[in-house]
C-alpha cells in the first residue's frame, strides 16, 4: 500500500519540521513530547526487564545461589519499581494517549502543550531520582512498602525511591488533567461525545483515576517520609501507629493504578478490533460506559488486597462483593469484543493478532480474579505466586499486548513508515507463547503454596519454576525483535500511506507523519464512530500541503 | 467435601476440601468461558476473513437484550462466588470455645510458639489430629504471615495488636509452615514445620516436655510485676477483679462496652487509660516496655485462666455477655475487635 502523495517533493510533518536535539527537548507538540516519553519507557522497560532476568535466573534452582537474599530482594523490588511506576502506568497514556488524543477529536494539540512537556520533565527528575537509588543500593522493601518494615527496619533506599515515585506521580496528574480538558473543551465541530473513538473514552476514563487516586499516594509517601526520618508516630505500633492504615493508604491508590495501566489498553484493543474488522463495535455505548464504571468502581475495591491482613471481616465481605461488581463491566467488554468480530471482515494483521492475544490474557487474568476476590480462597491464595500470575496476566499480559498492538497499528502514522509485516507475526506469536509459560506455571505454583518474593524455596516447587524461567527466556526474546524491527523500519520501511489500513478516525484523515498542526483544516466530523462506508473514500485533511 | 485437583498440597484441615472445591469449581467455569469464547473467536476470524482488500462489511447494530443477558448472568454468578467464598471466610473467623489454644510470637525470622502446658517450640510446632486448634498470634518487629499450606491457612501477624485464627487439623503428617508476608533479607527462611501427632503421640510428646504451665509463668508474673496488689480478688483492691472477668462484657467509663478478650486484656496492660472500667480511677501505670510479647501472653493466659472461676460478686461490673452470631460466647475475637483495641487508636484516651 504506496502513499498517494509519493510524487510530491519532500512534506513537511512534525520530525523534519525543525532539527537538532533543542527542537525536540523544548518542543511543545504533543506529537514530539509523546516520542520522548516513548524513549523514556522503552529504556525503563528493559531495565525493568533486566532485573526480571535475574529474578528468574535466581529462581531455576531451589537454593539461593546466584546471588545474596538481600540482593534477591532488592532485584524483585526494584523490577517491580521501574515497571509500574516508570513503564506500566505512563505506557500507553502518555505514548499514544499523548500522541493520538488530539489527532482523534481533530485538534492541533493538548489543551496545554506547555503542561504536557513539563509532565515529561517532571517524570524524568523522577526517574533521575529512583535511578540514583538503585545505582546507590536500591531499596529492599517490595514495590509495596509495607510498614513498619519500610519505615524502621529497612536499610535499602526506601526516601530516594519514595521521592522518585512522589515527583513522578505529577506527571501522571498533569497529563491526567490535560487529557481531561483536551477532551471536554477541544473536541472538533460535530464530535459528540458518543462519536469519540473507545480509545479517547477510555483514556477520560484513565484520567480521572491519574487525577483522583495519584494524590493520594503522594501523600502516603509523605507520612511514610515523616515516620521514617522524623519517628512520627503514624505506621509503626511502636512509636503508636497503626501498619494496617499503611495498606488502606496503598492500595486505595495501587489498586486503581491497575486500572491507569489496563483501562488505556482496552482502548488499545477496541480500536484494533473495530478498525481490524472494519465495524462499529458491538454495543459501543455500553463498553463506552463500562470503561467510566470500572474507573468508579475500582476506587472501592482497595480491600481486597487484605483480606487477610486483620481487616474487619465485614469490610471483607463489602470489598469483596464490590470486586465481583467491577468484573462484570470488564466481562461486558469482553464479550461486546467478540459480538464485534461476528460478519466482520477481519485482518490477521499483526495489530490484531496482538489483540486476539490480548482477549486471551485477558480472561485468564479476568477469571482468576474471580478466584482471588472469593474470601475464603484467597486466604490459601494470598501473597503466593497464584497472585503474581494473575496480575501479570493483566498488568503486563493486557497492558503490553494493548501497548504493542497499538505501537504496531499507529506506527505507519507515527514514523511514516511500515514495519515488516512477518518478522511483527512471528514476535507476536513468540510473545504470546513465552508469556503463557512464563506466567500459566505461576497459578499452580501458587495453589501448591510457594510464597511470593521467596529467594530460596523446597524442592517440590523446583519443575514449575524451571518451565517459568524457561518461558521467561522465550519471552524476552519476544520483546526484544520488536525493538529491533522497529528501529530498523524507521529508515528502511516501506513509506505508509495517510491510512494505510483502511482504517476509521479523524487520525488516519491526515497524513503519515501528520504535520505539526495536524490538520491544516478543523475537520467537521458528520458520521457516527467507526461508520465504515462502502461508497465514500477517505479524504485526506491535508489537501493545501505545501 | 473431597475434591482433589491437580497441583494442590496435601489436604490436611477440614477447610482443605471447602476451599479445594470452589478452586476446583472456579477452573471449571475458567475453562468453560474461555473455551466458548475462544471458540467463537476462532469461529468468527475463520469464516469472516477478510477476503478482499478493499471489503466493507454490513454495520450490524448492538443488541440490547444481548447486552442484558451478558451482564446480568454474570452478575448471578458472580454473586454465587461471591456467597461461597464468604461463607468459608466467615467460619474462620468463628472460633469455637472448646479450640486448644497456642500463642505464636513472630519475628525475624522465626516463629515461637508457646503451648498451654508450658512447651515452647520455634518454627516446629506440634499438635493433636482432629482437635480445634485456635492460634492467638503476635510480632515483635514486622508484619509476618503464618501460612500452612496444607491446611488452606492463611492469617498475616500485625505488630502491636493480636491477630487469630482457628482450624482442626484432619490428618497426621509433617506439613510446611511458611511466612508469606515480605518480611526482610531472610523472609524465605522463615519457615518450620507443623507436625500433627495422634492424640497418644502427643500426650507423650507432651509430658516429655519441662517447664512449668503457660497460666502459672503468667501467675509468677502477676505476682512479681505487682498486678496483684490492685487486681485483688477480694474486690478490695484498687483495681477490678480479674476472676471470672475473660470472656465477658465490661462496662466502661462513659457508658460503652467491651468484651474482655485476648485483645482487651493486652491493651489494658500496655495502654491502661485506654479502655478503664466503670467505678475504677485511670491510675494503673503503663506496662509498655517492661514485658515482653511473649510475657504478655502468659499473662494472658493468667487472666483466662481466672477467667472461670466464679465469684460470688459480679466482677467489675460484667455480666455474661449473650451468645453472638460469632460462635462462642467465651472468645468472641476477630478482626473487627482485635482492629479496632489495638495500633492507633488506643493512643487516644476515651
Amino acid at each position: 500500500m504506496e502513499s498517494e502523495v509519493q510524487n510530491k517533493a519532500p512534506r513537511t510533518h512534525y520530525i523534519n519540521a525543525r532539527y537538532g536535539l533543542k527542537s525536540w527537548l523544548f518542543t511543545i507538540d504533543h506529537k514530539r513530547i509523546a516520542l520522548l516519553y516513548l524513549a523514556s519507557i522503552t529504556f525503563f522497560f528493559f531495565l525493568g526487564g533486566l532485573f526480571a532476568v535475574l529474578i528468574r535466573l535466581e529462581l531455576l534452582t531451589p537454593k539461593g545461589d546466584l546471588v545474596q537474599a538481600e540482593t534477591y530482594n532488592r532485584f524483585f523490588t526494584m523490577h517491580g519499581v521501574v515497571m509500574v511506576f516508570f513503564f506500566l502506568i505512563p505506557a500507553i497514556p502518555a505514548t499514544l494517549g499523548n500522541f493520538l488524543i488530539p489527532l482523534m477529536i481533530g485538534a492541533r494539540d493538548l489543551a496545554f502543550p506547555r503542561l504536557n512537556l513539563l509532565s515529561w520533565y517532571i517524570y524524568v527528575v523522577g526517574a533521575v531520582f529512583t535511578l540514583i537509588a538503585i545505582v546507590g543500593g536500591g531499596v529492599d522493601t517490595g514495590w509495596t512498602f509495607y510498614t513498619p518494615y519500610s519505615t524502621t527496619y529497612s536499610n535499602g533506599n526506601v526516601l530516594l525511591t519514595g521521592i522518585g515515585i512522589f515527583i513522578t506521580g505529577f506527571s501522571s496528574i498533569l497529563t491526567g488533567l490535560n487529557f481531561i480538558v483536551t477532551i471536554h473543551t477541544m473536541r472538533a465541530p460535530g464530535l459528540s461525545w458518543f462519536r469519540l473513538p473507545l480509545f479517547v473514552w477510555s483514556h477520560y476514563a484513565t484520567s480521572l483515576i491519574m487525577v483522583l487516586g495519584t494524590p493520594v499516594i503522594a501523600i502516603t509517601i509523605l507520612l511514610l517520609a515523616f515516620e521514617r526520618i522524623a519517628h512520627v508516630g503514624i505506621f509503626d505500633p511502636k512509636l503508636g501507629g497503626d501498619p494496617v492504615l499503611f495498606q488502606h493508604l496503598f492500595w486505595f491508590y495501587s489498586h486503581p493504578a491497575v486500572y491507569i495501566m489496563v483501562l488505556p489498553a482496552m482502548g488499545v484493543i477496541s480500536e484494533l478490533v473495530a478498525n481490524m474488522t472494519r465495524k462499529n463495535i458491538f454495543g459501543y455505548k455500553f463498553v463506552a460506559l463500562a470503561s467510566i464504571a470500572i474507573a468508579i468502581f475500582g476506587f472501592l475495591v482497595w480491600g481486597h488486597h487484605m483480606f487477610v491482613s486483620t481487616q474487619s471481616v465485614y469490610a471483607g465481605m463489602i470489598f469483596s462483593i464490590l470486586s465481583y461488581a467491577v468484573a462484570i463491566p470488564s466481562a461486558v467488554k469482553t464479550f461486546n469484543w467478540t459480538a464485534t468480530l461476528y460478519k466482520g471482515s477481519i485482518s490477521y494483521n499483526t495489530p490484531m493478532l496482538y489483540a486476539f492475544g490480548f482477549i486471551g490474557f485477558f480472561i485468564i487474568g479476568g477469571m482468576t480474579g474471580l478466584f482471588l476476590a472469593a474470601l475464603g480462597l484467597d486466604i490459601h491464595v494470598h501473597d503466593t505466586y497464584f497472585v503474581v500470575a494473575h496480575f501479570h496476566y493483566i498488568m503486563v499480559g493486557g497492558t503490553i499486548m494493548g501497548y504493542l498492538g497499538g505501537l504496531h497499528y499507529w506506527w505507519p502514522k507515527i514514523s511514516g513508515r511500515m514495519y515488516p509485516e512477518g518478522w511483527a507475526r512471528f514476535a507476536a506469536l513468540v510473545i504470546f507463547v513465552g508469556f503463557n509459560l512464563t506466567f500459566f506455571p505461576q497459578f499452580l505454583l501458587g495453589y501448591q503454596g510457594m510464597p511470593r518474593r521467596y529467594y530460596a524455596y523446597p524442592d517440590e516447587f523446583q519443575v514449575l519454576n524451571v518451565m517459568s524461567s524457561a518461558g521467561a527466556s522465550i519471552l524476552g526474546v519476544g520483546y526484544l525483535i520488536p525493538m529491533v524491527y522497529l528501529f530498523w523500519s524507521m529508515r528502511y520501511g516501506p513509506k505508509a500511506g495517510s491510512n494505510p489500513w483502511g482504517a476509521f478516525g479523524l487520525e488516519w484523515r491526515t497524513s503519515s507523519p501528520p504535520p505539526t498542526e495536524n490538520f491544516k483544516v478543523t475537520p467537521v466530523v458528520t458520521w457516527e464512530a467507526y461508520e465504515f462506508s462502502p461508497v465514500e473514500e477517505t479524504e485526506v485533511i491535508d489537501i493545501s500541503t505545501p | 467435601m473431597q475434591v482433589s485437583v491437580p497441583f494442590a498440597p496435601d489436604q490436611a484441615s477440614t477447610y482443605s476440601g471447602e476451599v479445594d472445591a470452589l478452586y476446583g469449581f472456579l477452573w471449571a467455569l475458567t475453562i468453560g468461558v474461555g473455551a466458548v469464547l475462544t471458540i467463537l473467536i476462532i469461529y468468527f476470524a475463520v469464516k469472516y476473513r477478510r477476503r478482499t482488500e478493499d471489503e466493507i462489511p454490513k454495520a450490524v447494530e448492538g443488541s440490547l437484550k444481548l447486552e442484558v443477558v451478558w451482564t446480568v448472568i454474570p452478575f448471578f454468578i458472580a454473586m454465587g462466588i461471591f456467597t461461597w467464598g464468604a461463607s468459608i471466610y466467615y467460619k474462620r473467623y468463628s472460633p469455637p470455645s472448646e479450640a486448644l489454644d497456642v500463642y505464636v510470637v513472630a519475628k525475624q525470622w522465626m516463629w515461637k510458639f508457646q503451648h498451654l502446658d508450658g512447651q515452647r517450640e520455634i518454627n516446629e510446632l506440634h499438635i493433636p489430629v482432629g482437635r480445634k486448634i485456635k492460634l492467638t498470634m503476635t510480632t515483635e518487629d514486622v508484619i509476618h504471615s503464618l501460612f500452612v499450606p496444607a491446611f488452606r491457612l492463611k492469617m498475616d501477624v500485625v505488630p502491636g495488636k493480636y491477630s487469630s485464627i482457628w482450624f482442626q487439623p484432619t490428618e497426621a503428617g509433617r506439613y510446611h509452615l511458611f511466612c508469606a508476608e515480605y518480611c526482610g533479607t531472610s523472609h524465605s527462611g522463615m519457615i518450620g514445620w507443623i507436625d500433627v501427632m495422634e492424640p497418644s503421640e502427643y500426650q507423650s510428646w507432651l509430658s516429655g516436655g519441662s517447664g512449668e504451665a503457660l497460666a502459672a509463668s503468667g501467675e509468677k508474673l502477676f505476682q512479681q510485676l505487682g498486678c496483684v496488689t490492685c487486681h485483688r480478688s477480694d474486690g478490695q483492691g484498687r483495681g477490678p477483679i480479674l476472676e471470672g472477668l475473660f470472656g465477658k462484657e465490661a462496662a466502661l467509663q462513659g457508658g460503652q462496652k467491651v468484651t474482655a478478650d485476648e485483645a482487651y486484656v493486652r491493651e489494658s496492660i500496655l495502654n491502661p487509660k485506654a479502655k478503664v472500667v466503670e467505678g475504677y480511677q485511670p491510675i494503673m501505670p503503663t506496662f509498655q516496655g517492661l514485658v515482653t510479647e511473649e510475657q504478655l501472653l502468659q499473662l494472658v493466659a493468667y487472666v483466662k485462666s481466672i477467667g472461670k472461676t466464679q465469684t460470688g460478686t459480679n466482677p467489675a461490673g460484667a455480666s455474661p455477655s449473650p451468645p453472638n452470631k460469632m460462635g462462642a460466647a467465651a472468645v468472641p475475637t476477630g478482626p473487627p475487635q482485635t482492629g479496632r483495641s489495638g495500633g492507633a487508636e488506643a493512643k487516644k484516651p476515651r
